[in-house]
């Protein structure tokens, strides 16, 4: 199973907050998992190229002509805090 | 025309009403409209189908009562969207806490191009949250019910898109499909459910979820509805590079017979983890293909067994990437009180994402941490070509790849809940399809213990128009009559 101190560095990375009691479960989760996952392990796949992307895709890039982006306030609108013309977050240090 | 004949008519028949004079979209509208907002204000006693109600027909749709909406392809038909779709002003919270109340600047291409065409927009659905999960209930907005049993899930995560449809809440609905979250709902339901090549569909506007996965869909009543939907939504996008011009306008479908076409049945998915009832009831369908002119021999995916498993190592990455905007910042839930930047960051999170959601999440950021991405990301990334590879060795012997669309029919809520392993299993048939990116197709081929089995039919790439015809003629065989659910 994957230990305690895995479990709190993955969600260090996640930027996810998890509780002392949901430590155990996560990690119990995670390992049947990651066990039934493992079966990809038995494949011989040392001469096989990896797939990001099913379809061939060429020539996706567009003109760079600028366009009229969301009016600030617009895009403001949604946010949970803001300050005059900007996203108002606590300080990276408090 | 009565509100009980108006529910008989697919969606297609509606339009070819409205556009002959008989039928006024308006009147249409307000006839789903009314059902649809029953099952909003019923609550738990409803099916839950749906997130958001509009209270009214759009003015669009009243102010041309007359030509107008007829001479239009979708002619004013109302149309239930999957939560996670952006629609301009109107709640997109994708079955999550983190967005609740969330209302977004712009629509999703998918979306604003069917309503172009004529469709309007009926009400948000239910899902699970992010698209993730097999049963919706991991919503933030709670479970849907399965029309044909209350008792049941609708499966997911396009759960409350299937119910509605099913059970005539709506005339049609929009989901999206990252392993099987058009078709095993549809399945379910006893309703049809398309999931299109990769790339016919922009994914502009769409909440994401596994980018190289997730691609919209129909669910619909009949396969004549599902290409009439689609036919309207595809296309390129310069929104989404992703996104590819269909090489060829999608046709409505009009087969009767399958003379000449050959079927290919997978040992790998009609084997093992099948259930009896759904394997009965798909060899039954086997018999009809025969019976209108079609071959079916035995194909081998060799290396679908292992599909799950990539898809559960490539999904949970991508989304673990897609789900990091989620911070508190821009939009959405963020927590209270935080006491510095990484305690809002983190307890947002904690608290904003449902446990399901936290669990993939967890799951991609370990797949992609340093010193476990090449023993995972990049050898499911591999596996994903081999079952590429599998797929077109299949298509150059067989036209088609038939197989049961879900391993079960409906599920009890709640029985699988605790053991996220057996619930990921749902996803068995329909996720080689998803990895490859090929198009497939779920109708309903009958009834196991009272409850719809779901038959999938796949095709090569880009082979919509013949897939939906072959689709068309074995729903015309099959028969299957879904008026029980319309309740």
């Amino acid at each position: 199973m994957i230990a305690r101190d895995e479990v709190l560095h993955v969600a260090r990375l996640a930027r996810l907050a998890l509780s002392d009691e949901e430590i155990e479960p996560m990690a119990r989760e995670l390992s049947a998992v990651l066990d039934h996952i493992a079966k990809i392990g038995e494949l011989d796949l040392d001469e096989v190229a990896p797939t990001s992307h099913v379809v061939e895709v060429t020539g996706a890039l567009r003109p760079d002509e600028p366009r009229p982006c969301l009016p600030r306030e617009v895009a403001l609108a949604q946010a949970p805090a803001t300050s005059d013309d900007g996203f108002l977050v606590p300080s990276p240090q408090a | 025309m009565s509100a009980t004949d108006i529910l008989e008519l697919t969606a297609s028949a509606a339009a070819a009403e409205i556009a002959a004079g008989s039928l006024s979209a308006a009147e249409l509208f307000d006839v789903y409209q009314e059902r649809a907002a029953a099952d909003r204000a019923a609550g738990d006693h409803g099916l839950n189908c749906f997130t958001w109600v509009a209270e009214s027909a759009p003015e669009a749709v009243v102010a041309d009562k007359t030509a107008g909406n007829g001479a239009r392809p979708l002619a004013g038909v109302p149309l239930a969207v999957k939560d996670l779709f952006c629609t301009e002003g109107v709640p997109s919270q994708s079955g999550s806490r983190i967005l609740e109340g969330y209302l977004p600047p712009y629509t999703a291409s998918a979306v604003s191009r069917l309503s172009a065409a004529g469709a309007s927009l009926l009400a948000k659905t239910n899902q699970d949250e992010f698209a993730m999960g097999s049963s919706n209930e991991n919503s933030a907005y709670g479970p849907v019910r399965n029309p044909w049993d209350r008792s049941r899930v609708p499966g997911g995560s396009s759960g409350g898109s299937a119910a509605a449809v099913a059970a005539g809440l709506a005339p049609w609905a929009l989901g999206t499909d990252t392993g099987g979250s058009i078709r095993q709902p549809a399945a379910l339901c006893g309703i049809v459910g398309l999931k299109p090549t990769y790339g016919a569909v922009s994914r502009y506007g769409m909440i994401a979820f596994a980018s190289s996965l997730d691609q919209a869909g129909p669910l619909t009543r009949d396969v004549g509805d599902a290409a009439l939907l689609l036919r309207e939504m595809v296309g390129r996008d310069e929104r989404d590079a992703t996104s590819l011009q269909f090489p060829h306008p999608i046709e409505l479908p009009t087969a009767e017979r399958l003379d000449g076409v050959t079927f290919g049945v997978p040992e790998e998915l009609t084997g093992e983890g099948i259930e009896a009832g759904v394997l009965e009831s798909f060899h039954a369908a086997l018999d009809r293909a025969r019976d209108l002119g079609a071959q079916v021999r035995e194909v081998h995916l060799a290396h679908a067994p292992h599909a799950l498993s990539a898809y559960y190592v490539i999904a949970p990455a991508e989304a673990s990437s897609n789900l990091a905007r989620f911070d508190g910042v821009r939009y959405g839930y963020r927590a209270e009180e935080p006491r510095d930047l990484l305690d809002m960051y983190t307890r947002t999170r904690h608290d904003g994402f449902g446990a399901e959601v936290r669990r993939r999440i967890m799951l991609g950021t370990y797949a992609l941490s340093s010193g476990y991405y090449d023993a995972y990301y990049g050898r499911a990334q591999r596996v994903r070509t081999k079952i590429s590879e599998d797929f077109r060795t299949a298509f150059a012997a067989v036209d088609f790849i038939l197989t049961p669309t879900a391993p079960t029919v409906a599920f009890g809520l709640g029985e699988k809940t605790g053991d996220p392993l057996s619930m990921y299993l749902s996803d068995y048939c329909t996720v080689p399809m998803s990895l490859a990116g090929i198009p497939a197709i779920s109708i309903p081929c009958g009834l196991s213990r009272g409850l719809p089995v779901g038959l999938q039919v796949a095709g090569s790439a880009f082979s919509e128009n013949r897939l939906l015809d072959v689709a068309h003629a074995l729903e015309g065989a099959l028969a299957f009559d879904g008026s029980p659910a319309r309740v």
